[in-house]
């Protein structure tokens, strides 16, 4: 039997309507599978559509049209607590890890939460927590911390630690290292290639940086104006590119 | 040849604590430096410090910074005002968010040239567009007319650069005036800058954590960590094989793309 993948997109859309203006077309009827352990990269130019991409897999916005399955279950029209279950699943990690925690919380309060809401203990969590942050490469003290207390790299950290919390199967990474130095993304790319295979984690990366996409991810789509315009290995991608768009994009990186 | 501007084992403080330790560097005419350095490594502050945009609590506490033979933390605002602008031009992150967003472009652009030499509308009109179109916009007049919320933010970066161009500086300092476009309109932003050193022999030093843009244009290039030079020279040298352990860790973390 083949493999079933754990995300599968059809036809998804979707049109921002505002008063007095025109429709826009914001993700225009892609469609793409992505398979349990594999890391699928998403690019393209500001505007294009990737973070609503982002947004609509994971119910943050209401899709217009098209359907989103989750391991082989339909998660388009989940609400309340069957949503929440689908959350086990699938977990996300924002551009802005500051931002990402609520200020007046201490990270460790959000890395435990979805614990909390699944029914573990405190002491349980808060012994996982500890277990996390290490995990992560943060001291087990960090759990005290608030978020404006920790530099940007070490809160991405803590969001990496709050997403794998509930173990789930599917990341989705948003920019997830756009704000951080290099020598600090480096060290948090390291840790997701890390958990991706101890989890047997599957990734949607999102990202502006080609040859970031080049270097961790399996496969990669290129987005431009809402449309997936090309599709492949990342190699294959950046040495022969097919779509004039992506041409023009590979010929502009200095 | 001689040097335009010189550093000379620069300290600069907020408020009375010290974020920058000994800098110095020539900086030749129609030389592009370039300064990279992760967030907090100073880089910023260095060019801010010459420019004297420290703010109240910023001061250079130690050493000198020469422009043609003036000291330029000793000139008052008033001698500063007069050098910003038509011998110093700067060019800002988010040149868009550096203009006023309910006038045209064209009548701030005007207003930023009147405050320095007399000039007519017309004549200004003229070298206005004259500059827009060697930067790539072809219709001139279409931009001047415009509120900067009506171009894109790579038209907006490249209508900055137009701004501080506009009164022929002899030196450009830019702020990471790349950072925040598609890689596709940094190219273009970094080609106008070339463009600009090629037709007016302007000096350049431009701030940026993007090595690539480095690479693509500084003749030298300076490395900053923590407030002070890690390493200073040759851009080819520096980027390809660099002497100091941290320049190592930074070049090997950039991504570079196989082709």
């Amino acid at each position: 039997m083949p493999m079933q993948p754990i995300l599968k997109v059809e036809n998804l859309t979707k049109v921002f309507k505002s008063n007095g203006r025109p429709d826009f077309t914001a993700v225009d009827h892609i469609g793409f599978e992505l398979m349990p352990g594999e890391c699928l990269g998403l690019i393209g130019e500001s505007g294009s559509g990737k973070s609503t991409v982002a947004n609509l897999i994971t119910r943050l916005t209401d899709m217009s049209e098209g359907r989103v399955l989750l391991d082989g279950r339909d998660i388009t029209r989940l609400s309340g607590s069957a949503l929440r279950e689908a959350y086990r699943q699938m977990q996300m990690v924002f551009q802005t890890p500051t931002e990402s925690f609520d200020p007046r919380h201490t990270l460790g309060d959000g890395i435990g939460e979805s614990l909390r809401n699944f029914g573990a203990c405190r002491a349980e969590v808060k012994k996982r927590v500890a277990a996390l942050l290490t995990q992560c490469g943060l001291p087990a003290e960090f759990a005290d911390r608030y978020p404006h207390q920790v530099s940007g790299g070490q809160c991405q950290r803590a969001a990496i630690a709050r997403a794998i919390a509930i173990e789930p199967r599917l990341l989705i990474c948003d920019e997830a290292t756009s704000a951080l130095d290099v020598t600090i993304q480096k060290e948090v790319i390291a840790l997701l290639g890390r958990l991706r295979e101890a989890m047997h984690l599957s990734i949607l990366f999102i990202c502006h940086d080609i040859a970031l996409v080049q270097q961790f991810c399996d496969r990669v789509m290129v987005m431009y104006k809402g449309k997936i315009v090309e599709e492949g290995v990342p190699d294959e991608v950046i040495r022969n590119p097919k779509n004039d768009y992506t041409k023009r994009l590979i010929e502009s990186i200095l | 040849m001689a040097e335009i501007l010189r550093y000379d084992r620069v300290d600069i403080a907020y408020n009375g604590k010290t974020v920058i330790t000994g800098v110095s560097f020539d900086l030749r005419p129609g030389e592009i430096l370039g300064i990279v350095g992760e967030s907090g490594s100073g880089k910023s502050t260095v060019i801010k410090a010459a420019m004297g945009l420290l703010g109240p609590s910023g001061q250079v506490t130690r050493g000198d910074i020469f422009y043609k033979g003036k000291d330029l933390p000793d000139l008052s605002p008033a001698e500063m005002r007069r050098l910003n602008g038509p011998e110093l031009g700067m060019i800002f992150q988010s040149a868009g968010a550096s203009f006023c967003p309910i006038r045209t472009v064209g009548a701030q652009l005007y207003e930023s040239m009147t405050e320095h030499e007399r000039v007519t509308k017309a004549d200004f009109t003229h070298r206005a567009c004259e500059l827009l179109q060697k930067i790539g916009f072809e219709d001139g007049m279409r931009i001047l007319n415009s509120y900067p919320f009506e171009l894109s933010g790579g038209m907006q970066q490249r209508v900055g650069i137009a701004a501080a161009m506009l009164m022929n500086p002899s030196i450009l300092f830019a702020d990471e005036p790349t950072s925040a476009l598609d890689v596709s309109v940094q190219k273009q932003v970094v080609e106008e800058m070339l463009l600009v050193r090629e037709a007016f022999g302007t000096s350049i030093v431009i701030v940026t954590h993007n090595i690539g843009v480095i690479g693509a244009m500084a003749d030298n290039v300076m490395v900053m960590k923590d407030g002070r030079m890690v390493e200073y020279g040759e851009t080819r040298q520096v980027l390809d094989d660099p002497r100091e352990a941290y320049t190592k860790t930074l070049m090997a973390a950039v991504p570079r793309l196989k082709r």
